[in-house]
C-alpha cells in the first residue's frame, strides 16, 4: 500500500453530509502550477471488504457531484444515479463499495473557483489554476490511497465521468480492474468545444460576473449561468424526445401572445432548467470544468495514437453509447473500441437503442441496465468477488 | 458453476449446434478466440467453461451482443467487413467465422483479415454446389430455399454464397493453407467426403475449414 501524503479527513458541513479529504502535499497540476493544499469531497456507499477489493469509483459528469445516492443536501432531489445504484440495484451496495468524490475545480466541497484561497483568505476566483481531466483523476488517485484501495475493482461514469475513466485506465492501468465509460470520447471535438464556448461567453457577458469577482461582491451571475445551462440542455436531450415531450405545446396559453414571453412549454422547461441548475452551481465552476472538457484528448496524450494510450492493458473494459446521442455519439465510443481492440484489449462494446438522447446514461434503461449487471458479474467472477 | 470464467445463464452441458461442435473440437484449450459474428455467444460461453479460453466476441445484432455482454462474454458490436482491420496481427490463436462469410460484402478481405488476426482461422459456410440447391434451380427455376438456406431472395442476408470447390480456389489464390476440412449434412454432422473431390461438393450441405495463419504458412 502506498502511504497516503500528509493528509486529514472531516466531516464536510454540518449541512452537507460526506466527507472532505484535506491533502497538505501539492498536486503538480497540467498547467505546471503546484496545488497546495487542497481538499477532496467525496461521498461513500456500501462496505469496504476485508481484501479491499470490491471498490467502484464513480466519476460524475460535468454539473454532477459526489451525491449519487439519497437526497441532495442543496436541492432535495433524489442522487443523479439513484436508479442505477443502491442496494440491490446494479450498482449493489450489499456487494460493491460505492466511491463518488466532488471533481477538482467542482462547488460541492473540493478545491475550486469557489472555494477560499489559504494564501489569501479570498475566494479563488479566476486566480484558480486551469486544471484538466487528468488533473482531476490524479486528485482522485490521492483519495484512494487515503482509503487503503491498491485497485479499484471498477471506475465507471458516462459524459465527461467517462473521460475520467478513460483516464483512470490509461494512467492508472494497474489500480482498474474493469472499467466502464459511458457515453462519452476521447477527445472533445470542435462541436464539443463550440456548445461549450457558448455556455461560458454567457456566463462571462453577465454583468454580475464582475470578472470571476463576483463572490467578494456578493453577487451572482445567475443569468449568465442559467443561460448556458439551457443552451448545453439541449445538447442533452434528442431532437425526437424534445418534441416527443414538447411538441409546438403552448405554455398556459391557447394563443400565441406576439411577444417575448415563454408561449411554447420548451421555452419554459428550458427557463426553468436554467433557474434550477444557479440554486446549485457555481458560474466560474462551470468555466473552469467545462474548458478541463475541452482540453481532454487522450491520443494527443500519447503521440496522437489513441491506441497507444491502452498498449499492454489488462483492464477490462465495457464500452456503453446510446443511439440518439449525438453529444458523444456512438461514432465517439466506437473509436474508443477501436483503440482498445488495436491492443487486442479485452473489450465489450454495446450501443443501447433510446430516443432519449445524451441523457438516456442517467436515465432508467432496461438494456442498458441489463448490460451493465452482467459485465460487472462477469468481472465480479473473475476477480473472485463473492455474490451477495 | 466454475468459478473461473464460468457464465451465469448459459446452462451447463448444454449442448452446441452440431458445426459448432466440430469448430469446438479444433481449438485448443486455453487459447485466445475471437468468434466473428458470435450470436447469443454460444460458441464463446461453451469453449469458456469447456476449454478455458481467452474469449472475445463481435456481433452485429445488439440483441446479440447484450445478451453476450449480459452473460459475462467480451463482445463488441460490429461486422466482420468494417471492424477487422484495427485488430493487430497474431492477436489470437484462433478467429471463428461461422455461418458468416457468405453475408459479408467483401469476403475475400475478410479472409484476408482472418489469418492475418489469428494464428488459425476456422470458417463454415453452406454449400452452394449441393445437389437440393442445383436441382431446385434446375427444375423450379426459382431462387433455392433450404433448411440451411432460408431466406427468400430479396431479403436473404446471404450475398455471397459459394461452393465448396469456390472456396478452395479462393483458398489456393490467396496462398491461404488448408490444415484440415471437413463436409457435413444439414444437422451438422460431418460426411466422411474428403472436401477437393466434387461428390462432396454435390453432397455436402454445409463446410469447415481449418486455415492456417498467414504468419505460419508453409513455406512453398
Amino acid at each position: 500500500m502506498t502511504v497516503p501524503s500528509p493528509a486529514r479527513e472531516t466531516a464536510l458541513a454540518p449541512d452537507r453530509p460526506g466527507f472532505q479529504l484535506v491533502v497538505e502535499a501539492p498536486l503538480a497540476l497540467d498547467c505546471g502550477v503546484q496545488l497546495g493544499r487542497y481538499t477532496i469531497a467525496y461521498q461513500t456507499y456500501g462496505r469496504l471488504n476485508a481484501q479491499r477489493s470490491n471498490a467502484i469509483l464513480i466519476c460524475h459528469a460535468l454539473t454532477g457531484d459526489q451525491y449519487v445516492v439519497g437526497a441532495h443536501p442543496l436541492t432535495g432531489k433524489p442522487g443523479w444515479w439513484e436508479t442505477l445504484a443502491g442496494p440491490g440495484k446494479v450498482l449493489d451496495t450489499e456487494r460493491y463499495f460505492l466511491i463518488c468524490a466532488n471533481v477538482l475545480g467542482g462547488c460541492m466541497g473540493s478545491s475550486g473557483p469557489m472555494e477560499l484561497n489559504p494564501a489569501t483568505g479570498r475566494p479563488w476566483g479566476l486566480g484558480f489554476p486551469v486544471i484538466t481531466v487528468a488533473d482531476m483523476v490524479r486528485a482522485q488517485t490521492k483519495l484512494i490511497d487515503h482509503l487503503g484501495i491498491e485497485t479499484l475493482f471498477c471506475v465507471t461514469g458516462g459524459s465527461m465521468g467517462g473521460m475520467q475513466v478513460l483516464q483512470w485506465a490509461a494512467s492508472f492501468p494497474e489500480r482498474v480492474f474493469a472499467a466502464v465509460p459511458i457515453a462519452t470520447a476521447a477527445r472533445h471535438s470542435a462541436q464539443n468545444i463550440a456548445f461549450h464556448e457558448v455556455g461560458r461567453q454567457a456566463i462571462m457577458a453577465d454583468p454580475q460576473w464582475c470578472q470571476g469577482n463576483y463572490l467578494e461582491f456578493g453577487k451572482r451571475p445567475e443569468r449568465g449561468l442559467a443561460v448556458a445551462r439551457m443552451a448545453a440542455h439541449i445538447t442533452y436531450l434528442s431532437e425526437q424526445a424534445l418534441h416527443r415531450k414538447f411538441g409546438r405545446n403552448l405554455q398556459d396559453r391557447s394563443a400565441l401572445t406576439y411577444g417575448f414571453d415563454a408561449d411554447f412549454q420548451v421555452e419554459n422547461y428550458l427557463r426553468h432548467q436554467g433557474i434550477a441548475f444557479v440554486e446549485r452551481f457555481d458560474a466560474n465552476s462551470y468555466l473552469y470544468i467545462t474548458r478541463a472538457c475541452d482540453y481532454f484528448d487522450l491520443a494527443a496524450e500519447h503521440g496522437g495514437s489513441l491506441a497507444n494510450a491502452f498498449r499492454g492493458t489488462r483492464t477490462r473494459f465495457c464500452c456503453i453509447s446510446f443511439t440518439s446521442d449525438w453529444l458523444y455519439p456512438t461514432s465517439e465510443n466506437r473509436a474508443i473500441v477501436h483503440a482498445l481492440n488495436a491492443v487486442a484489449a479485452n473489450v465489450s462494446f454495446v450501443e443501447i437503442e433510446t430516443d432519449k438522447g445524451h441523457d438516456a446514461f442517467l436515465l432508467e434503461e432496461p438494456e442498458f441496465f441489463a448490460t451493465l449487471r452482467g459485465f460487472l458479474d462477469g468481472c465480479a467472477r473473475h476477480r473472485g468477488l463473492a455474490a451477495p | 458453476m466454475s468459478a473461473d470464467g464460468g457464465l451465469n445463464a448459459v446452462p451447463a452441458g448444454a449442448r452446441l449446434r452440431g458445426d459448432l461442435r466440430l469448430v469446438a473440437d479444433m481449438i485448443e484449450r486455453g487459447s485466445r478466440v475471437l468468434d466473428v459474428g458470435c450470436g447469443d455467444g454460444e460458441l464463446l460461453a461453451f469453449l469458456a467453461r469447456e476449454k478455458s479460453i481467452d474469449g472475445r466476441g463481435m456481433e452485429l445484432s445488439q440483441s446479440g451482443v447484450n445478451a453476450c455482454v449480459r452473460h459475462g462474454l467480451s463482445v463488441i458490436q460490429g461486422d466482420a467487413d468494417h471492424d477487422l482491420q484495427d485488430y493487430p496481427s497474431d492477436a489470437f490463436d484462433y478467429v471463428v467465422l461461422s455461418q458468416t462469410l457468405q453475408a459479408t460484402r467483401q469476403p475475400l478481405r475478410v479472409i484476408e483479415h482472418l489469418v492475418r488476426i489469428g494464428r488459425r482461422a476456422i470458417v463454415s459456410f453452406p454449400n452452394f454446389g449441393h445437389w437440393r440447391i442445383r436441382l431446385n434451380l434446375m427444375v423450379h427455376g426459382r431462387m433455392p430455399r433450404t433448411p440451411v438456406l432460408t431466406h427468400a431472395w430479396y431479403e436473404t442476408p446471404n450475398i455471397h454464397l459459394c461452393t465448396i470447390l469456390d472456396f478452395i480456389a479462393l483458398c489456393a489464390e490467396l496462398g491461404v493453407g488448408i490444415e484440415r476440412s471437413v463436409t457435413l449434412d444439414r444437422h451438422g454432422l460431418p460426411y466422411r467426403l474428403k472436401p477437393q473431390g466434387t461428390l462432396a461438393n454435390l453432397m455436402a450441405e454445409q463446410a469447415l475449414f481449418l486455415l492456417r495463419g498467414a504468419r505460419s504458412q508453409a513455406p512453398a
